[in-house]
């Protein structure tokens, strides 16, 4: 895929989102000998038994564009969706129901295209629903 | 259950149940929830009657499994339909060519067969993405750079084989030009190598890319020929240094010697990079500013109304405002990046002689644009550099979603990309003919604009138009993707690439000689592929009892 600065004419022409909260959100990455690089992204992050498979899943198929990064297309466009009524950041939300995620997942919505089972399986998909939903109140 | 056209339910559950025992019924999908995930989500058609729709979907895991699945389906006569990691959006997604055809899905096969750090290759799998490589070679601190697109989950093989390309250097980012070797599974089941491949205990099937006889890997890139299992690809040396330069020029007409002299210097190696254009008084940004803008740390500023009211006037053919207009505001008319790989001492010394050599341009004038030494001591704070430094990313999908200016997102996007000289006359003429083409349909926003500079000897003007979830609205843009391709084939340019919904457009254009190209891949097919059944349409190429009077 190429940019295309005719596209970009038609969406807009500044899209700066307030990001500053989203940059204290990105913790520094935990080093060493056993770290394994997990996700879609530089981060090294270290991986053990003992880490929740929802979490390395998230790593593996959301956080590329749902990470902590102000760059991220879905962190941007959930910023602008709500505009600080709920966080931008799908891992710091409270509220998702479970439900919501299978059917993003499944169906896509706007430009975030659904996910087929080779690449996000049921059980994977289960392990994701579960870890956005840990914290759910 | 829907079956393929023409294939009768009974002869089709026998198929489904010879799948399911070769690659195990979890990995063969039918129903209706399972195989809608194979809709192209940014089909032009979205949720028209013509919308691509699979009739099931095939996921193997190696290589036997492939020839087996090939096997049963050319058994029975059932089209199926090849994707790597299915993620080709904008350009057809993981949706078959033709309807009803069973989706091939290799994503599972996601081996990392070889890599070689000496001499700086790799031989993958198809369902390997830029992301699993440059983690894999991040994981063993290899000393190798990939080069990938702008959206990194893609498959390396299947980039390649849609003739994709990246930012690095020309050999490696002409993505099928940096495939060595290939493994291809033949319509009968049958296994084949490529070059050096084909050669028992071939010891540099990476190493050297045409073998011996005819080189027919071009035979399985953007075609339905086979399945292709294995590719090797050149990776790059991490280069010590990068540096990029700005070279900024005056007046309109300078852009015929600036394109001369940018061509002269990346056909030499004086330049190593891929070139990105702009013109600030035009107000077209580069492809570096676009990252820029859809990562958010660079707003675009807003026009000054006098710049607009003399753009207006350059446009109509005086540009005479505009150039006085920049020299008082010291602002170009256009401007290049120029980027080099390599020793720090060799890319400054580089960049010092492009300066001379650009300098015979009047009152041209430059900028460094910054060094980057590797490996990086952090990320790069410059989101324009992932792509350049072979960082994988998914950053410019903010094209068309949601944000604080596009209250109303797009449901994806289709790219027109046809290739023209690397002459200023043809960029000229191409906005000439295009924007008047595209305001005859109410399009506005195809003013002036800048082709890209991906591949060496050519441009490449990049238009893409939204997807929409309105019909009508994407009645509307195919519509003028038809026609642009049209217009396009009338003035001797044509798509480099596009999705299976334009296929047939763009491959009529292709005409010379009563169509004798098309009638030769038409003679292939029928001898490599009697029964139909690999990829039908894919390209423009259909088996013979699909094929239209032209």
């Amino acid at each position: 895929m190429h940019t295309s600065s005719n596209l970009l004419r038609r969406h807009g022409r500044h899209l700066w989102l307030q990001a500053a909260g989203l940059l204290l959100a990105a913790a520094a990455p935990a080093f060493a000998d056993n770290a394994q690089t997990i996700g879609w992204t530089r981060k090294t992050v270290v991986v053990t038994a003992d880490t929740p498979r929802g979490y390395v899943e998230y790593q593996n198929s959301c956080s590329v564009c749902h990470g902590p990064m102000p760059e991220r297309p879905g962190t941007r466009a959930l910023a602008a969706k709500y505009q600080g009524s709920l966080p931008a950041m799908l891992e710091d939300r409270t509220d998702l129901q479970p439900e919501l995620i299978r059917t993003v997942v499944r169906n896509g919505i706007t430009v975030m295209p659904h996910f087929r089972k080779t690449e996000v399986t049921d059980a994977e998909l289960d392990a994701i629903v579960a870890y956005l939903t840990r914290t759910r109140r | 259950m829907r079956t393929p056209p023409g294939i009768s339910s009974t002869t089709f559950a026998t198929a489904i149940g010879q799948f399911e025992k070769v690659v195990g019924s979890q990995w063969v999908f039918t129903e209706d929830e399972d195989t809608r995930l194979y809709r192209d989500a940014y089909s032009p058609f979205l949720g028209e009657p013509e919308e691509r729709w699979a009739s099931a979907a095939v996921a193997p895991a190696t290589v036997e499994e492939v020839q087996e699945v090939v096997r049963i389906a050319n058994r029975h006569r059932i089209p199926i339909y090849t994707i790597s990691t299915g993620r080709n959006l904008g350009y057809g997604g993981s949706a078959p060519a033709w309807s009803g055809s069973v989706v091939l899905d290799l994503k599972r096969m996601n081996r990392i067969i070889e890599i070689n750090e000496e001499n700086a290759y790799a031989l993958v799998e198809p369902g390997v993405s830029y992301f699993d490589l440059y983690r894999y070679i991040q994981e063993r601190k290899l000393k190798l750079w990939i080069d990938c697109p702008d959206p990194g989950w893609g498959s390396l093989i299947g980039n390649a084989l849609d003739r994709g390309s990246g930012y690095t250097l020309p050999y490696i980012r002409n993505h099928f030009e940096a495939h060595c070797g290939m493994e291809v599974v033949l319509a009968d089941g049958e296994l084949l190598r490529t070059g050096m491949g084909a050669l028992p205990n071939s010891k540099t099937w990476q190493q050297y890319k045409t073998g011996f006889g005819p080189w027919i890997d071009g035979l399985f890139s953007q075609s339905n020929m086979g399945v292709v299992t294995k590719m090797g690809f050149w990776l790059m040396p991490q280069p010590e240094a990068y540096l990029c330069g700005r070279v900024l020029v005056r007046r309109r007409d300078d852009l015929h010697e600036l394109i001369r002299l940018i061509s002269l210097l990346e056909n030499s190696n004086i330049s190593s990079g891929c070139p990105d254009s702009s013109s600030p008084l035009l107000g077209i940004g580069s492809i570096g500013a676009q990252a820029r803008f859809l990562a958010v740390d660079e707003p675009i500023p807003a026009d000054d109304p006098e710049m607009a009211a003399l753009r207006d006037q350059a446009e109509a053919g005086d540009p005479s405002g505009l150039e006085a207009y920049g020299r008082r505001k010291n602002l170009a008319y256009w401007t290049f990046d120029i980027k080099f790989y390599g020793p720090a001492r060799v890319v400054a010394a580089q960049w010092e002689s492009a300066k001379e050599i650009l300098s015979a341009i009047p009152d041209a004038w430059f900028e460094d644009q910054g060094e980057y030494r590797f490996p990086l001591a952090e990320e790069p704070k410059d989101h324009a550099r992932y792509p350049e430094f072979g960082i994988p990313s998914l950053n410019n999908f903010s094209i068309g979603a949601r944000s604080s200016t596009n209250p109303t997102p797009s449901h994806g996007h289709m790219w027109l990309a046809p290739i023209i000289p690397r002459t200023a006359e043809a960029i000229f003429e191409a906005n000439k003919v295009f924007g008047d083409a595209a305001r005859q349909f109410g399009l506005p926003q195809l003013r002036f604009a800048l082709p890209a500079w991906y591949w060496q000897r050519s441009a490449i003007f990049i238009f893409g138009l939204p997807v929409s979830e309105d019909p009508a609205e994407n009645r509307h843009h195919r519509e003028v993707f038809n026609h642009l391709i049209e217009v396009a084939g009338k003035h001797g340019w044509a798509e480099y690439r596009t999705g299976p919904v334009f296929q047939d457009a763009v491959a009529r254009q292709f005409s010379f000689n009563n169509h004798s190209l098309m009638r030769f891949h038409e003679s292939v097919k029928d001898a490599l592929d009697p029964n139909g059944i690999l990829s039908p349409g894919r390209y423009g190429i259909w088996p013979k009892h699909l094929r239209k009077p032209r």
